[in-house]
């Protein structure tokens, strides 16, 4: 059995161990969906940090950096940056005024059933796109990493299929926060050991490091160049370059906090208090884990250099080859392992969120008028939804393909967020005037605004050559409409504008009447959720 | 489960007279002292960075400390900046907790609670 295998399944065999412990202590709503609210600051923002940092930033940065330079770490600055939107703007009204989901906020005081279908068709969206881009990444990365043991693309994606459906079937949030907990602790270990290494390969000297981010050498359609990776507009080039990074910037910084699997986070906290300590821990953790991306990328950029990561893999690959490149095989399994953990975690608190979303939102409250007719139907009605999500997810991944472009996936993610769900949330804890057809309007337009805009953008509109093949092609193959890939910066806009003129086009009495009891409840605590004592 | 029930059934007089009075409006006003400019701060200072990098890229550029240019400096900074902030909002926020506990001791007070 080959190393990296065995470290998978030792991974595995570890979270399948706690997901049975979790399970005897997963009985009741408030148990399954938000794990007691018993989880401690620290605990939570570890798994708050666990639960964001994906594949995506673990092997994508890594590759952007080592590619295309410095205009890869303006990921890393926003991803952190956008957590003061989280602190500052909707952790602590959301613990305080809520249960499960983030549509328990915005339905307080409007008409609940429009509002949270809406609601919950946007967090549906959401977490089954993001899925798909983190299924598709594992499969992909399980096949090349484990391509001795001869693991196919299909198996690989149903099993993180299986697995993110049993973590959060059997053992609930808790499992989940448990399983983003490990993943966190081992992503950073493994980053901090290889940030080690990097300097330690130029003599413990920074300036020889970043001298030598000063002069890398690759080819180019067959010609040698020498570029310095710390200059800013490899990636981002005029005409629309700049645009597009302040675009990317708008959603970082307004969708992280509208991400529906990290806002369910905070109901697993006693209290408000609880939820901003733990969004300091997660960003003492994210933050530290994002600068040592700069290790990570420029040691892949100069160490390995692009010419040897692009025929061993691709970009994705980066992280480990630099792992292998600095400390052999068995080092290079235990980063590959540690990329599988992430977005195994990362999948399972999108599966949680997801299906919570459907029982809560759609099943109690939108069909059966908020009354759960028996109890324990709630979690049974989430537990059959995990599933259900699970294997659209998988359908969905293995259907593409592993050569999809799926990056956009996660850009989509991010501007439905930041378009539909923030300025609702916002709206609602801050404007008395906000009312129902506002927020179904909000919603409507920033989740319509987002995808349109993604659909017409050059993700999926251009015109390849014949050598491109399958699902690497551009979808509609002409000239792309919308200039941007990042839509944020027109969507974010037209989110708010359908917010506040549809708030405007009506008149709502009780939604205006019962804006005190929002107001108060979300700023001082009074009647929040309480953990559940043992 | 009691309290809970308690405050359902609590009429809507009652929060509106909380967040009529003083001591609420004290905690609001509070709060936005601190929240607002913290919030105006760091959204200008980070779309600082991507507006420089963006339309001012040999400016940042200019190399500051060996081969570390401008660029870096900036993007780096922005972390301790997101941290700085958030360190002083956590003790903001214990004045905001105090604030708040007082509203919650009144209000349960008014219903005779313990």
């Amino acid at each position: 059995m080959s190393t990296p295998l065995v470290m998978f399944l030792t991974f595995i065999a570890i979270t399948l161990g706690i997901t049975y412990w979790a399970s005897k202590r997963s009985a009741g709503s408030s148990a399954y969906f938000a794990a007691g609210r018993r989880v401690t600051g620290w605990q939570n923002g570890i798994a708050v940090a666990g639960d964001y940092m994906s594949a995506a930033s673990f092997l994508g940065i890594a590759g952007i950096i080592a590619f295309q330079g410095y205009d890869g770490f303006m990921f890393s600055v926003g991803w952190l940056v956008a957590y003061l939107t989280v602190l500052l703007v909707v952790a602590e009204p959301l613990r305080n005024a809520g249960r499960y989901t983030m549509a328990d906020v915005l339905a307080y005081r409007l008409k609940a059933r429009p509002v949270r279908a809406m609601a919950s068709l946007s967090t549906l969206t959401v977490s089954t796109f993001y899925m798909i881009a983190q299924m598709v990444g594992a499969g992909t990365l399980v096949t090349l990493l484990l391509k001795d043991s001869g693991l196919s693309y299909r198996t690989a994606v149903i099993g993180v299929g299986v697995l993110m459906i049993v973590y959060v079937v059997f053992g609930g949030m808790l499992a989940t926060t448990w399983v983003q907990i490990i993943k966190a602790i081992l992503l950073m270990g493994g980053t901090l050991l290889l940030s080690i290494l990097v300097i330690a390969h130029f003599h413990f000297s920074l300036s020889e490091f970043f001298n030598a981010i000063g002069h890398v050498t690759y080819h180019e359609k067959g010609v040698a160049v020498v570029k310095d990776f710390l200059q800013p507009g490899l990636r981002y080039k005029p005409p629309y370059g700049p645009l597009d990074l302040i675009s990317l910037g708008l959603a970082l910084i307004f969708g992280t906090a509208g991400l529906p699997h990290i806002l369910v986070r905070f109901y697993t906290v006693p209290d408000a208090k609880t939820a901003r300590i733990s969004v300091v821990w997660a960003m003492a953790l994210i933050g530290s884990f994002y600068i040592m991306t700069t290790f990570l990328g420029f040691g892949a950029a100069t160490i390995v250099g692009r010419d040897y990561i692009s025929t061993h893999g691709g970009t994705n690959m980066s992280a480990p080859l630099l792992a292998q490149n600095l400390a052999g095989d068995v080092f290079f399994a235990f980063i590959s392992a540690i990329a599988f953990a992430t977005i195994l975690a990362v999948v399972a608190g999108l599966t949680i969120s997801a299906s919570t979303s459907f029982a809560h939102d759609l099943w109690t409250n939108v069909i059966h008028n908020g009354v759960e007719r028996k109890p324990g139907e709630e979690i049974l009605v989430a537990r059959i939804s995990a599933f259900g999500v699970g294997a659209v997810a998988m359908f969905v991944a293995i259907l593409l393909g592993p050569t999809a472009n799926v990056a956009f996936l996660v850009a989509l993610a991010f501007a439905v967020a930041a378009s539909a769900n923030l300025p609702v949330i916002v709206l609602s804890i801050f404007w008395r005037r906000f009312n129902t057809m506002g927020a179904v309007l909000g919603l409507g337009t920033g989740l319509v605004a987002s995808i349109g805009l993604i659909l017409v953008g050059p993700s999926l509109m251009g015109i390849d050559p014949p050598t491109v093949v399958g699902a690497a092609r551009h979808l509609f193959q002409m000239k792309p409409l919308f200039p941007l890939e990042n839509p944020g910066i027109l969507s974010i806009p037209l989110g708010f504008a359908g917010a506040i003129l549809g708030t405007l086009l009506s008149h709502e009495p009780t939604a205006l009447h019962k804006y005190n009891e929002l107001l108060v409840r979300s700023n001082t605590g009074l009647g929040a959720e309480k953990a559940t004592s043992h | 489960m009691t309290e809970t029930k308690q405050l359902a059934d609590m009429n809507v007089t009652e929060w509106d007279r909380i967040a009529n009075s003083q001591e609420f409006k004290d905690l609001m006003a509070t709060k936005k002292v601190f929240i607002v400019p913290a919030f105006v701060f760091f959204i200008v200072y980070y779309f600082a960075l991507p507006v420089l990098v963006g339309y001012a890229p040999q400016f940042m550029a200019t190399k500051v400390i060996g081969n570390v240019n401008l660029a870096y400096l900036f993007a780096l900074s922005q972390f301790f900046m997101a941290w700085t902030v958030a360190w002083l909002y956590v003790k903001a926020a214990g004045d905001f907790d105090k604030l708040a506990k007082d509203i919650i001791d009144k209000s349960e007070l008014r219903r005779g609670g313990k």
